[in-house]
């Protein structure tokens, strides 16, 4: 055993690599559960994101357009979950699964062409000054873009849903659409408008992957990691900073169980296998049931359909 | 008049299954249930070869089907049996993990004729192959403690069954006889395919000073993660140099094509048996791909030579003195593993640091 082979400064910074796109992901389809809808086509919206984003990264030569258009790509798809659900009123459950096989199937056919290429790389910031602070320079300010993107998401979205009028709109239309609509709030626009916020960062997420993560294309490379944003949101109980917290734990401990392994460390294999998902729930439900109290804050509009009648 | 009608439409419907039926004995069917998607660049990839060169071969003789990403488990059952159903006449289940699926479909179907890729369990209808990846691993290997600079190895280790093991202790066998300092960093990420995973696996090992990455998972992310970090790789299943123009210093190609094509041949001539296939070098069903200009002419050679001892059947990889990982002898000097031993390894060679877990 050798444990002084793990640099704890480079697995903090891998860790914040690796928990990026389940991160991104999650706290898109928070907002959308906020707003009271269940998409659970995350993963198949993130494959698309993935392939999306690297096709136009690789014809344009320029990672920073696939990132935009693997968002792209995500709200378009989403878009197809909105009309079905919010207009033609059909179930959000079966219809985010329909979701994420169509996007899986749909990501393998724009892919045939890109199997094997090298995504053009993205450029890591490396600030001159604070990038050489020990310890701390390469933790903090080594990254490529998106992973401050996706922090500055998770304060926007926080700050969002908690200060803004807009924001208590959505939450609003996510516990009592009846009520929200009788105060003549438009639900099914302020939904539509969270679904494709939702879609953009589950592709941002996918493209973050396939271009930067891995980099590479290959079919079914998100292998679950939409099913875990989902996952995510509801442990964190639909907070942000919570979601953010739980994207950190469990992308670090799958990256600390990984060096553990290679250091050697004398506790079974299966047990390091299953820490994430163990920690990073119990940490979480730890979080939600230490106020004591039984609920879990879903909103309570969530995944029941919204008819006008009047 | 009302009878008739009915008896006249039942013998129409007769005639049409008896069409049906006709037809379909005229078409042979092979269908394939693969474990990873057919685009994966590794292990499903070259499976899918096999079935377009079945394809190639017989032409309209022959329809095949194919359903990918199959989970090893109850999944894996009803796939089966839907192709069962629909008139397969042999059907090959390429993962290890589909034995037991494959056992029960194959009581129900006792006319389908079943291949199991990697498994030990058969039946009258279920026939059991697999390759002789560690010939492959110990050439590898050989390599791997050549160059190696600063004499830590990777291996990126899927499930903890025989066929995973074998490839470890083969490759940590050759490296250490050509360098007495090497060491294996063995990391278990317990799935086959999982491009994020492997691509972390492979950063942890990297992190921890190891210059040459070897893999028993079936995508080319660590490959890719080798060519970034500008350190050393083998391709595992199928040739991945595309992903790592300068990381690849050769890759271990499964080569199923020939075997497949005579499997269906002899399922239409009616002279299909079940049986234990283990093919390697010699056969063809293991293959090296182009060694990388990065590998010494004298390293190229001396792998040769070991490939050539294994075609020849000079040399066995695993000749003695073996011991195990607590110290017990297990192979006498100049002894050779014999087949079941190998079939059925669940232990490491002395050396290796690390459990294997179970």
């Amino acid at each position: 055993m050798d444990y002084s082979a793990i640099d704890p400064a480079l697995l903090l910074a891998t860790l914040m690599i690796s928990a990026t796109p389940i991160l991104l992901a999650a706290i898109g389809e928070l907002v959308v559960e906020k707003a009271g809808v269940l998409n659970l086509g995350v993963e198949g919206m993130m494959i698309t994101g993935a392939i999306c984003g690297f096709a136009i990264a690789v014809e344009s030569g320029n990672p920073f357009l696939g990132l935009i258009a693997a968002a792209l790509a995500g709200a378009a798809l989403s878009l197809v979950f909105a009309f079905l659900t919010q207009i033609l009123l059909s179930n959000q459950v079966a219809t985010g699964l329909a979701l994420t096989l169509f996007g899986l199937g749909l990501s393998s056919l724009i892919g045939k062409p890109y199997a094997g290429i090298k995504p053009p790389a993205s450029p890591r910031l490396d600030i001159p000054l604070l990038s050489d602070i020990p310890v701390l320079g390469p933790i903090l300010f080594r990254h490529d873009p998106m992973v401050y993107v996706s922090l500055a998401l998770v304060a926007a979205v926080w700050f969002f849903l908690k200060y803004t009028r807009a924001g208590l709109i959505l939450r609003a239309v996510g516990e009592n659409h009846d009520a929200a609509h009788a105060l003549g709030y438009k639900v099914v626009r302020i939904r539509f408008l969270a679904i494709m916020f939702g879609g953009a960062c589950a592709g941002l997420g996918g493209a973050y992957l396939s271009l930067i993560r891995v980099p590479q294309w290959t079919e079914g490379m998100t292998a679950g990691a939409g099913w875990i944003a989902l996952a995510l949101v509801v442990f964190a109980s639909w907070r942000p900073w919570r979601v953010l917290l739980g994207a950190y734990l469990f992308g670090g401990i799958t990256v600390l169980q990984l060096n553990l392994q290679a250091a050697g460390l004398a506790i079974p294999v299966e047990y390091l296998s299953m820490s994430p998902y163990i920690v990073t729930i119990l940490v979480l439900v730890y979080i939600s049931a230490r106020k004591g109290r039984g609920n879990l804050d879903a909103p309570a509009s969530l995944g029941r359909t919204f008819h006008a009648t009047h | 008049m009302k009878r008739r009608t009915f008896l006249a439409s039942a013998a129409l419907a007769l005639g049409i299954a008896g069409a049906g039926a006709a037809l379909a004995e005229e078409k042979m069917k092979a269908g394939f249930v693969y474990v990873g998607p057919v685009g994966d660049f590794g292990w499903t990839y070259q499976h899918d070869q096999g079935r377009q060169a079945v394809k190639a071969e017989y032409g309209d003789k022959v329809e095949t089907t194919f359903v990918e990403n199959v989970p090893e488990g109850a999944d894996a059952e009803r796939v089966m049996t839907q192709m069962a159903l629909g008139g397969a006449d042999i059907i090959f289940a390429t993962s290890f993990g589909y034995m037991d699926a494959v056992q029960k479909v194959a009581k129900k179907f006792p006319n389908v004729k079943f291949e199991h890729a990697t498994g030990y369990k058969r039946a009258d209808n279920v026939a059991t192959y697999s390759a002789r990846f560690y010939e492959g691993r110990a050439v590898i290997g050989t390599i791997a403690g050549r160059m190696t600079k600063t004499n830590k190895i990777g291996y990126i280790a899927s499930f903890p069954i025989p066929e995973v093991i074998r490839g470890i202790n083969a490759a940590y066998i050759h490296a250490k006889k050509v360098n007495p300092d090497v060491e294996f960093k063995i990391v278990w990420v317990y799935t086959w395919f999982d491009p994020a995973k492997e691509a972390d696996a492979a950063t942890a090992l990297i992190e921890q000073g190891v210059d040459i990455i070897m893999q028993h998972t079936d995508s080319p992310a660590a490959m890719t993660i080798a060519e970034e970090k500008g350190i050393m790789a083998f391709g595992q299943a199928s040739d991945m140099s595309q992903f790592g123009p300068n990381a690849q210093l050769t890759a271990i190609i499964d080569n199923w094509a020939p075997y497949y094509v005579e499997r269906v041949g002899a399922v239409m001539d009616g002279s299909w048996k079940s049986q234990d296939t283990w093919h390697g070098f010699k056969e063809g069903m293991v293959q090296l791909a182009p060694y990388s200009s990065k590998v010494p002419s004298e390293v190229q050679a001396e792998a040769d030579a070991m490939k050539q001892a294994i075609i020849e059947g000079s040399y066995h990889p695993f000749t003695g003195p073996l011991n195990k990982q607590d110290g017990t002898p297990w192979l006498k000097e100049g002894e050779v593993a014999d087949d079941g031993t190998l079939a059925g390894m669940n232990f490491y060679v002395e050396g290796i640091e690390g459990e294997i877990p179970q």
